[in-house]
């Protein structure tokens, strides 16, 4: 239950830079995920929050104290890794009360806790059991029992669901964040799932490359990514290349290379400049025929546009479709039970505050 | 089919392993003293055995350096493998590769070389330079056992441990230790065998007086074999082969778990 702050982090290992100055700072008992492909340095920046990875420069404050020059064993942590880590040798029980013997608390008081840890984490009875006995959800539980019974300061997560089967970890995403909840603690957390980093965190930060592309609460980096590589990296979207075309007080119009045009409110440059749109599969409303639909507010956007490939999900139809040069993707509540076949003439609107105006029009991201 | 080949195949090898020390052994209970058959069983070998005092002088010499061996070569190997393992040591590679040609080179040529630099460093002969051989001639052999457990399980539980505010040396004791014991078991057996059954370097580097099991075995054939060594041999056997079982039965070489 603390505030932690990460300042100018920078690490290096050889010429690959893992980190380069990276700032961040989590409130008291927030939930704060790292996102981003591998090599990207969220595990770093993990790991040097642990202590098991020395950064050369800059300072991770835990209260307000710098603990990046101290050992792992005095930082007062608690950490569940991917594969558990788990004591084979141990019991269930002597696992859970690992961190609470270490410090040499009593006997009496440790049975009480560690009996209360394995209650939390619906595991009550199963103390004298050893760990390769128990399933992998209940390994990751009593991980997470063992990480939380000596109340540490910072919870570390290291990508703690990745072992587990998909219907097991939704199951356990929802109990983790209980539990966290209820225990009140400070929690990085680390994943490559950026479904399960959306659903979980408080804030999340997403990483490229050493550095902090963008942080924010999920909503907010979701719906105004700042970059491409954010954008494409959260969900799905589609990126729309055009000029400038004229600003209108706090709305603008973007001229795409086929001469249509589109709205957005987000304040543009110059006229004539280039500049990236991106627009989220889910925003587009999707209507089937050869004359555009009637423009109801007088404000939406409206692109014509050819069906070149209908992907049934389901749910929701996925289309690929054609507008112009550029291939836009849409994803259409499947409501008429109907899908459209390729060829089909289509128009594609959605509101101009759903037109995300991208800091950098430069190269197409990957990952 | 291929089954019974199986088994057929592996008891042949066993018959191909086993059957010399059977019939030694069986000699060391035989009444004749120069191998006549038919088999008479006696105890009259043993009996002698007993009242040979050089060759009880030699055992336990033999029994003490090899016990001090796996003591001084275990601890340290241990540490060394644990270095190579979990810190980044510089000229890792280096180290590690120059483990292995000790164990290739023959006994016969270390033990010569050792024989002449311990002249020269002035620590001579005896069993303390006895001691010293055989920890050398172990240290490859302990260090790639336990290494190889290190290296069956990563550094995780090491971190784990840390996080919860266990100190290197709580770390070290409650954790990897138990962990790499059945690992360390196997080292400390080979480096009491190793000694145990080491006779060249012993050869070489005892002074007049001061010998060790195999070497006062060889001496004694040399001056006319009697069954009282197949009895002595016997002895050896039965023991090293109990202990052997003992520890594969606790530990399960080879499995992880």
């Amino acid at each position: 239950m603390s505030r932690v702050e990460i300042r100018d982090l920078s690490k290096r290992y050889g010429s690959v830079v893992a980190l380069n100055k990276v700032s961040l700072s989590l409130a008291d008992g927030e939930f704060f995920g790292l996102l981003g492909p591998s090599g990207s340095g969220k595990t770093t920046l993990l790991r040097s929050i642990a202590g098991f990875v020395e950064p050369e420069a800059g300072q991770i404050l835990i209260d307000g104290a710098d603990v990046s020059r101290i050992s792992t064993h005095r930082r007062d942590l608690g950490m569940v890794f991917q594969h558990y880590a788990l004591f084979p040798h141990m019991s269930v029980f002597d696992n859970v009360a690992f961190p609470l013997s270490v410090r040499r608390n009593g006997k009496t008081e440790i049975k009480k806790r560690v009996e209360e840890m394995l209650e939390l984490v619906q595991l009550g009875g199963y103390g004298q059991r050893r760990p390769r006995q128990l399933s992998g959800g209940q390994q990751q539980r009593v991980a997470l029992a063992r990480a939380l019974v000596s109340n540490p300061r910072v919870l570390l997560l290291d990508e703690p669901l990745g072992a587990l089967d998909k219907n097991l970890r939704q199951q356990m995403q929802v109990e983790l964040r209980q539990i966290q909840r209820e225990v009140g603690i400070t929690t990085v957390f680390v994943t490559h799932d950026q479904e399960e980093a959306l659903t979980l965190s408080d804030r999340i930060a997403i990483f490229r490359e050493g550095v902090v592309e963008q942080a924010g609460e999920p909503g907010e980096v979701y719906e105004r990514p700042r970059t491409p590589f954010a954008a494409a990296f959260l969900g799905a979207t589609n990126f729309i290349p055009g000029r400038v075309a004229g600003r209108n007080g706090s709305a603008g119009t973007v001229v795409l290379g086929d001469g249509q045009r589109l709205h957005t409110l987000d304040p543009l440059p110059a006229e004539g400049t280039a500049v990236t749109v991106t627009v989220r599969p889910e925003k587009f409303t999707l209507h089937v025929g050869s004359r555009p639909p009637l423009d109801e507010d007088g404000a939406a956007n409206c692109l014509a546009a050819e069906i070149v490939q209908p992907i049934y999900m389901g749910a929701s139809i996925t289309y690929r479709v054609k507008a112009g040069e550029i291939e836009l993707t849409l994803f259409h509540q499947n409501r008429e039970s109907r899908i459209e076949p390729p060829g089909s003439r289509a128009w594609l609107s959605w509101a101009p505050k759903h037109s995300i105006l991208l800091d950098a029009p430069v190269s197409k991201p990957s990952g | 089919m291929i089954r019974r080949l199986g088994s057929a195949y592996l008891a042949a090898l066993l018959v191909f392993i086993y059957l010399p020390i059977a019939v030694m052994m069986a000699m060391g209970f035989n009444e004749s003293s120069n191998y006549q058959l038919p088999f008479r069983f006696s105890l009259i070998w043993f009996d002698q055995l007993s009242d040979n005092e050089t060759l009880w002088r030699a055992g336990r010499n033999s029994v003490l350096l090899a016990l001090a061996n796996t003591i001084v070569a275990t601890v340290i190997g241990t540490m060394a493998a644990l270095a190579l393992a979990r810190y980044r040591v510089r000229s890792h590679a280096a180290l590690q590769i120059l483990l292995f040609p000790p164990m290739a080179v023959p006994w016969l040529i270390l033990a010569t070389a050792m024989l002449i630099f311990f002249y020269y460093a002035g620590i001579g002969r005896g069993l303390h330079a006895m001691l010293l051989a055989h920890v050398a001639l172990s240290l490859p052999y302990v260090i790639i056992v336990v290494g190889a457990r290190l290296h069956s399980f990563g550094p995780d539980l090491e971190e784990a441990a840390a996080t919860m505010g266990a100190t290197p040396v709580q770390t070290f004791f409650r954790v990897t230790l138990p962990v790499i014991a059945p690992g360390v078991a196997a080292a400390a057996l080979f480096a009491f065998g190793i000694s145990f059954d080491q006779f060249v370097t012993s050869y070489f580097l005892s002074p007049p007086g001061v010998t060790t099991l195999p070497v006062e075995i060889y001496a004694s054939i040399r001056k006319g074999f009697t069954p009282e060594i197949n009895a002595i041999s016997t002895i050896i056997i039965v023991v090293s082969m109990a202990l052997l079982l003992l520890v594969s039965r606790f530990y399960r070489f080879g499995g992880t778990q």
